[in-house]
C-alpha cells in the first residue's frame, strides 16, 4: 500500500489566474477505503478551489470526527484547518469566524457529526446564516464503526448485514429550508460535473451555505437495497436543473435557450446560473424549494442542484452589525478608548 | 474513438518505452527490478538472452533506451540504463552454468559466418544449440569485430570484451582467424547451407586535400589507426594532434591520442556542436581530458615544411538552415585559421566496401555500394546469403547488429529447414497480475524523487597514464540500486476492466500525473485537447475503454503515467489491476520451427 503520493506532476499540467497548479491544492494520500465517495467530494473541494483561484492561506477547513471528518488532510495541505471536538464543528467555526471574518470557512461533516450528536450544533448555525461553506457526507452510516444505520438513512433502506431501517430518515436538506438557510443544495460525490459548480458557487456565497452530498460508502454501505449506493443514487437521481457558477470576473458565455434560464446575482457581482430549470418552482423562494423537495420524496426521486438561494442572505457579522476589521486584529487602543471617553460616556448618565 | 485492443501485443511493448526504443527489445525494466534485488547473476542472464553482450554495451553502447525513457518527461534526466546494465555484469557470479551446455546434437546443416563481430557472434550464439556447425571467419586473431579494433580498452577494457565473445566460441564454433575472405565465391563453393555476412563498415573515409600526398605518413584514417592502437601495432603519437570529425570516433581518436604521447590534442569539427554525431556524454568525457571541440571549421589544406606536415588550414563557415532543416555551411568571409599539427587522424565516417564479393554469384548491390538486404528477412538476393550489422544498411551501432544478428539467425533456420522466411513466429508475450494483498504489489511501486547519479571516474592523471585504465568505474551496488530505483516500472501495466467499474472516480482523483479522465467519447484529436491535462504527446498513445454506464469512457494518456499504481490501489473493484508485461522478441530456438508450422 502507498503512504505518499509521488512528487512528480503532468508536466502541461495548466496553472490558475495565480499561478498554482492543482496540485497546490491537494492534500496528502488519502486513508479513507479505496472509492470512498468521500475522496470524491476531497477531489471536487480541490478542483473547486483551484477554478476560483483562491489563495491557499486564505481558507480554513473545519471538522468534527468521523470519515468525513478526516478529510481535510487530503486536500489543501496549505490551508489553515482545525479537527475539533465530534459534532462541535459548528461552533469551533463561529468562533474562528467571529474572530476573523477575512478568512473562506469550509466546514465538512458526516451524517452522525451533524445529525445525530452534533444535530443542535448544526440547527444554530443554520438559523444564525454564519458566512461559511457547510458539506455534509452523507453516506447513511456509520462507516468509522462498521456500518451501522445513521440518523440520514432512510426509511426501510437495507444494511449490508441484511436488515431493513425501521426508524424514519432526517432529510437535512429539508431541516435547513425550514430552518431558513440561505443556500441550500443537495449532490452526489459520483456527479462532479454538478458538485464542483455548487462548491464555488457555495464559497461565494455571503451567509451559510449548506450541501448534503450524498457519499456512498463502498465498504458498508453499497449493497443491493441500499439508498445511498452509488447504483441507487444513479438510479434515482433528479437534477433540478444545470448548474453553472459565473465569478465575478467572468462573463457569462454560453447561450441558453429563451426562457429557461434563471440568473441570480451574488452579493459579490458573481453569478449562478440555472438552466433548463424545472417547472413551476423558483428556487430563491424558500417555499416552493420546500414543496419541489416533498414532491421529489413522494415520487421516490433524489432531488440535486441548487435547491434554494436567498440573494438577499445577509450573515451574521451584517446581521450583528460587527466591525469591518476581524477582531483579532483590533488592537488594545482599538478596544479601549481611554478614561476621557468612558468619562463623559459616564457622565451622560449622570 | 474505438476501444483500445489490449489484446495486441503491440500495444502495451509500446508502453515499455526504453524496451520498445532498444533495437533488441530487452526487457529493461524486469533486469533493473532484478538488480535492485541484488540477483545480478538473473539480471545478466537476461541481457544475455537480448543483446548478448551484457558488459559490452553496458559500457559502450549508443543507448536508444534513454532518450526513450519516461523518466526524462517527467524530471530532468532518464534513468542510466546503460550503466546498470553493467552493474550486473559486474557483480555477477559464475554464469556460465547458465548457458547452452554443448556438445550439442548436430543437425547437419553448415553455417559460414564472414566477419567476427556483434552481428556474426549473435547469429553463432543463436543458432550454435540448436546443433548447427558454424564457422567464424574473421581477418584479425581474436573476435570481436569493431568491439575489438575500433572501442578504446579505457571504454571497454580487453578481459570484459574476451569473455563475452568466449562465452559464444565455447559453444563449439569453428573459428577461422586471421582468415581475410578475399572470395565469396569460395566460400559459396564449399558445402556451407547458408552464409551470413557481418563484416561492418570497414573502411574509413580519407580527405585527399591539397598536400595529402607529401603529408600521408603523418594522416591516419581513424579506424584503421585505432585498430592499429588496440593490436599495439602503433604505440605513440606527435604531441599535436588534430583530430577531424564530430562523431564518436573521433571522440575515441582524440582521447586514444592522449594516452599515446598527444599532449595538445585538439577535435576540428566543419559543423555547429549542436549538429555534432557523437552522444553528449562522449563529447562530455574527451572535454573532461582537456580536449578543446572547435566547431563551423571545414580543412582546406594539409600544410608541409620541409616534407613533414606542420598543419592544417581551416575555412571559417557558419551554418545556416532552410525551411526544411537543410544545412548550410556558409563562409564567414574571416581569414582562415591555421592549427598546427604533428598527426592527423581523420574521423569523419565509414563506409560499406564488398571488394571480395564478385559481381556475379547474383548478390545486388544498390546505392552506395549497399547490398539489396531484406529489412524482415536480412535475405540477400542470393537465397543462401544473408547480411547483418553495418554490412546490411550501412553504419549503425553494437545492439543494432544484435537486433539484426536475432533477425537472421531466424531467417537462417527457416531457410535450413526449407521454411517460409516471411511466416515468422510471433514475439513471447505475458501479462500477469503483479496483486499479492489487497493494496500490495509484486513490484516496489513507490516512485522515488532522486535525480539521476553520476557514474565515478578514475582520477583523470591516473586514466591519462595508460590507456588500458578503464576511466569509468561503474556504480557500485548502493549507488546502482539508487539508480535502480528511479525506473518506473514502465511494463507494469494498468490494464482496465470496463465491466467492473462502478465510476466512482477514485483513479481519476489520485493520479498523481493526471493520466486518468472519465468524460464522453470523441474523435481522438479532440479527446486529446480536453483530458484533464493536454495529451499533446502524440507518440504516445491514448488507452480508451468501453463505455460505461452513465455513457462516459475511461481515457488514460500513457505519455506521463508513473506505473505507481495508485489508481489501482484506489480502485474499490479492482476495475484496475497492474499486470507486469513481458515481452521476448522472436529468436531462433527449438520451439521457432514448431511455431512457424
Amino acid at each position: 500500500m502507498s503512504f505518499f503520493k509521488p512528487t512528480f506532476t503532468h508536466p502541461d499540467l495548466p496553472k490558475n489566474k495565480i499561478g498554482y497548479k492543482k496540485r497546490d491544492y491537494e492534500g496528502v494520500i488519502s486513508t479513507l477505503c479505496a472509492g470512498c465517495g468521500h475522496d470524491s467530494i476531497s477531489a471536487a473541494i480541490v478542483q473547486a478551489c483551484y477554478e476560483i483561484n483562491l489563495e491557499p492561506h486564505k481558507l480554513a477547513k473545519m471538522s468534527g470526527i468521523g470519515c468525513s471528518s478526516k478529510t481535510p488532510a487530503y486536500f489543501l495541505s496549505n490551508s489553515h484547518g482545525f479537527n475539533s471536538v465530534h459534532g462541535r464543528m459548528p461552533s469551533v467555526t463561529t468562533g474562528a469566524n467571529l474572530a476573523n471574518r477575512d478568512l473562506t470557512y469550509l466546514g465538512v461533516s458526516g451524517d452522525g457529526d451533524s445529525a445525530s450528536i452534533g444535530m443542535g450544533q448544526f440547527v444554530h448555525v443554520a438559523r444564525r446564516n454564519l458566512n461559511m461553506t457547510y458539506i455534509l457526507m452523507n453516506n447513511g452510516c456509520y462507516g468509522l464503526t462498521k456500518g451501522q444505520d445513521s440518523a440520514t438513512a432512510d426509511y426501510g433502506s437495507i444494511s449490508k448485514a441484511g436488515s431493513k431501517n425501521p426508524f424514519q430518515g432526517i432529510d437535512m436538506v429539508g431541516l435547513a429550508l425550514e430552518l431558513g438557510a440561505t443556500f441550500v443544495a443537495r449532490s452526489f460525490s459520483g456527479d462532479k460535473g454538478q458538485l464542483i459548480p455548487l462548491i464555488k458557487a457555495a464559497l461565494a456565497h455571503p451567509g451559510f451555505a449548506f450541501i448534503d452530498v450524498i457519499s456512498p460508502c463502498v465498504t458498508f454501505n453499497n449493497n443491493q437495497g441500499s439508498t445511498k449506493s452509488y447504483d441507487y443514487v444513479r438510479q434515482h437521481i433528479e437534477a433540478t436543473s444545470e448548474f453553472d457558477f459565473v465569478p465575478v470576473e467572468e462573463e457569462i458565455t454560453v447561450d441558453y435557450a429563451e426562457g429557461s434560464e434563471k440568473v441570480v446575482t451574488l452579493f459579490d457581482g458573481s453569478k449562478i446560473v440555472l438552466d433548463k430549470l424545472a417547472n413551476d418552482w423558483d428556487p430563491t423562494d424558500r417555499y416552493s424549494a420546500m414543496s419541489r423537495i416533498q414532491e421529489g420524496k413522494k415520487n421516490g426521486q433524489i432531488i440535486t442542484g441548487l435547491i434554494h438561494i436567498n440573494p438577499e442572505s445577509q450573515e451574521l457579522h451584517e446581521l450583528m452589525g460587527t466591525t469591518d476589521t476581524p477582531l483579532n486584529q483590533l488592537t488594545e487602543e482599538d478596544l479601549y478608548p481611554g478614561d476621557e471617553v468612558l468619562d463623559s460616556i459616564n457622565n451622560k448618565y449622570r | 474513438m474505438n476501444p483500445t485492443n489490449i489484446k495486441d501485443p503491440e500495444y502495451f511493448h509500446k508502453v515499455v518505452d526504453c524496451q520498445y526504443a532498444c533495437p533488441a527489445h530487452t526487457p529493461v525494466p524486469e533486469y533493473i527490478r532484478l538488480i535492485a534485488a541484488e540477483r545480478y547473476d538473473d539480471a545478466y542472464m537476461i541481457n544475455w538472452e537480448s543483446n548478448v553482450f551484457p558488459g559490452i554495451l553496458g559500457r559502450t553502447c549508443d543507448r536508444p533506451c534513454e532518450p526513450a525513457c519516461r523518466r526524462g518527461r517527467v524530471e530532468e534526466e532518464p534513468v542510466a540504463i546503460c550503466r546498470l546494465k553493467r552493474v550486473a555484469a559486474d557483480n555477477k557470479g559464475d554464469v556460465k552454468s547458465r548457458m547452452p551446455q554443448g556438445p550439442f546434437t548436430p543437425n547437419g546443416k553448415k553455417i559460414a559466418l564472414i566477419g567476427g563481430g556483434p552481428a556474426s557472434l549473435t547469429v553463432a550464439r543463436d543458432l550454435a544449440p540448436l546443433g548447427y556447425e558454424i564457422h567464424l571467419y574473421d581477418e584479425w586473431q581474436k573476435g570481436g569485430g569493431m568491439m575489438r579494433t575500433q572501442i578504446p580498452a579505457f571504454r571497454l577494457p580487453e578481459e570484459v570484451l574476451d569473455e563475452e565473445v568466449n562465452y559464444i566460441l565455447d559453444l563449439g564454433i569453428y573459428t577461422h582467424f586471421n582468415h581475410y575472405v578475399e572470395s565469396m565465391a569460395e566460400i559459396l563453393e564449399q558445402d556451407y547451407d547458408a552464409i551470413f555476412v557481418g563484416t561492418g563498415a570497414p573502411k574509413g573515409r580519407v580527405l585527399k586535400l591539397p598536400g595529402y600526398e607529401e603529408a600521408k605518413a603523418n594522416i591516419h584514417i581513424g579506424i584503421e589507426w585505432l585498430a592499429g592502437v588496440a593490436f599495439e601495432h602503433i604505440k605513440s603519437i606527435g604531441k599535436k594532434v588534430i583530430v577531424l570529425g564530430g562523431g564518436n570516433t573521433a571522440m575515441d581518436c582524440c582521447r586514444t591520442s592522449r594516452r599515446i604521447g598527444g599532449e595538445d590534442v585538439k577535435v576540428v569539427v566543419r559543423s555547429p556542436f549542436q549538429d555534432m554525431k557523437a552522444s553528449p556524454w562522449e563529447i562530455e568525457d574527451a572535454q573532461h581530458e582537456d580536449i578543446p571541440i572547435m566547431n563551423n571549421l571545414p580543412p582546406k589544406e594539409f600544410v608541409v615544411e620541409d616534407g613533414k606536415l606542420k598543419g592544417i588550414i581551416f575555412e571559417k563557415v557558419k551554418a545556416e538552415y532552410d525551411e526544411n532543416g537543410k544545412r548550410r555551411l556558409i563562409p564567414t568571409g574571416e581569414s582562415d585559421e591555421f592549427i598546427e599539427a604533428d598527426d592527423v587522424v581523420i574521423a569523419i565516417g565509414q563506409d560499406n566496401a564488398f571488394p571480395w564479393i564478385e559481381k556475379d554469384l547474383g548478390i545486388e548491390f544498390g546505392k552506395w555500394d549497399i547490398p539489396v538486404v531484406d529489412k524482415l528477412t536480412y535475405q540477400s538476393t542470393n537465397p543462401k546469403v544473408f547480411f547483418g550489422g553495418d554490412a546490411a544498411f550501412g553504419p549503425e551501432n553494437v545492439i543494432t547488429a544484435v537486433a539484426h544478428g536475432h533477425g537472421a539467425a531466424v531467417s537462417i533456420d527457416l531457410f535450413c529447414h526449407g521454411k517460409s522466411l516471411t511466416e515468422r513466429p510471433d514475439p513471447m508475450t505475458n501479462l500477469m497480475s503483479q496483486k499479492m494483498g489487497i493494496h500490495e504489489w509484486m513490484y516496489d511501486s513507490g516512485v522515488v524523487s532522486d535525480l539521476r547519479y553520476a557514474v565515478p571516474h578514475e582520477e583523470k592523471k591516473l586514466s591519462l597514464s595508460d590507456r588500458k585504465i578503464e576511466v569509468e568505474l561503474g556504480f557500485d551496488e548502493i549507488l546502482g540500486f539508487k539508480e535502480a530505483q528511479r525506473c518506473l516500472n514502465c511494463d507494469v501495466q494498468t490494464v482496465f476492466n470496463t465491466s467492473r467499474c462502478i465510476e466512482c472516480d477514485a483513479c481519476m482523483d489520485i493520479c498523481p500525473t493526471s493520466c486518468i479522465t472519465f468524460t464522453q467519447n470523441g474523435t481522438e484529436d479532440e479527446l486529446r485537447d480536453r483530458l484533464l491535462a493536454p495529451a499533446l504527446n502524440l507518440e504516445q498513445d491514448l488507452y480508451v475503454s468501453d463505455t460505461l454506464p452513465t455513457s462516459r469512457v475511461m481515457v488514460k494518456d500513457e505519455n506521463v503515467c508513473l506505473h505507481c499504481g495508485l489508481c489501482a490501489e484506489r480502485c474499490p473493484t479492482a476495475a484496475w489491476d497492474m499486470q507486469q508485461f513481458y515481452y521476448n522478441v522472436t529468436k531462433a530456438s527449438s520451439g521457432c520451427l514448431v511455431a512457424a508450422e
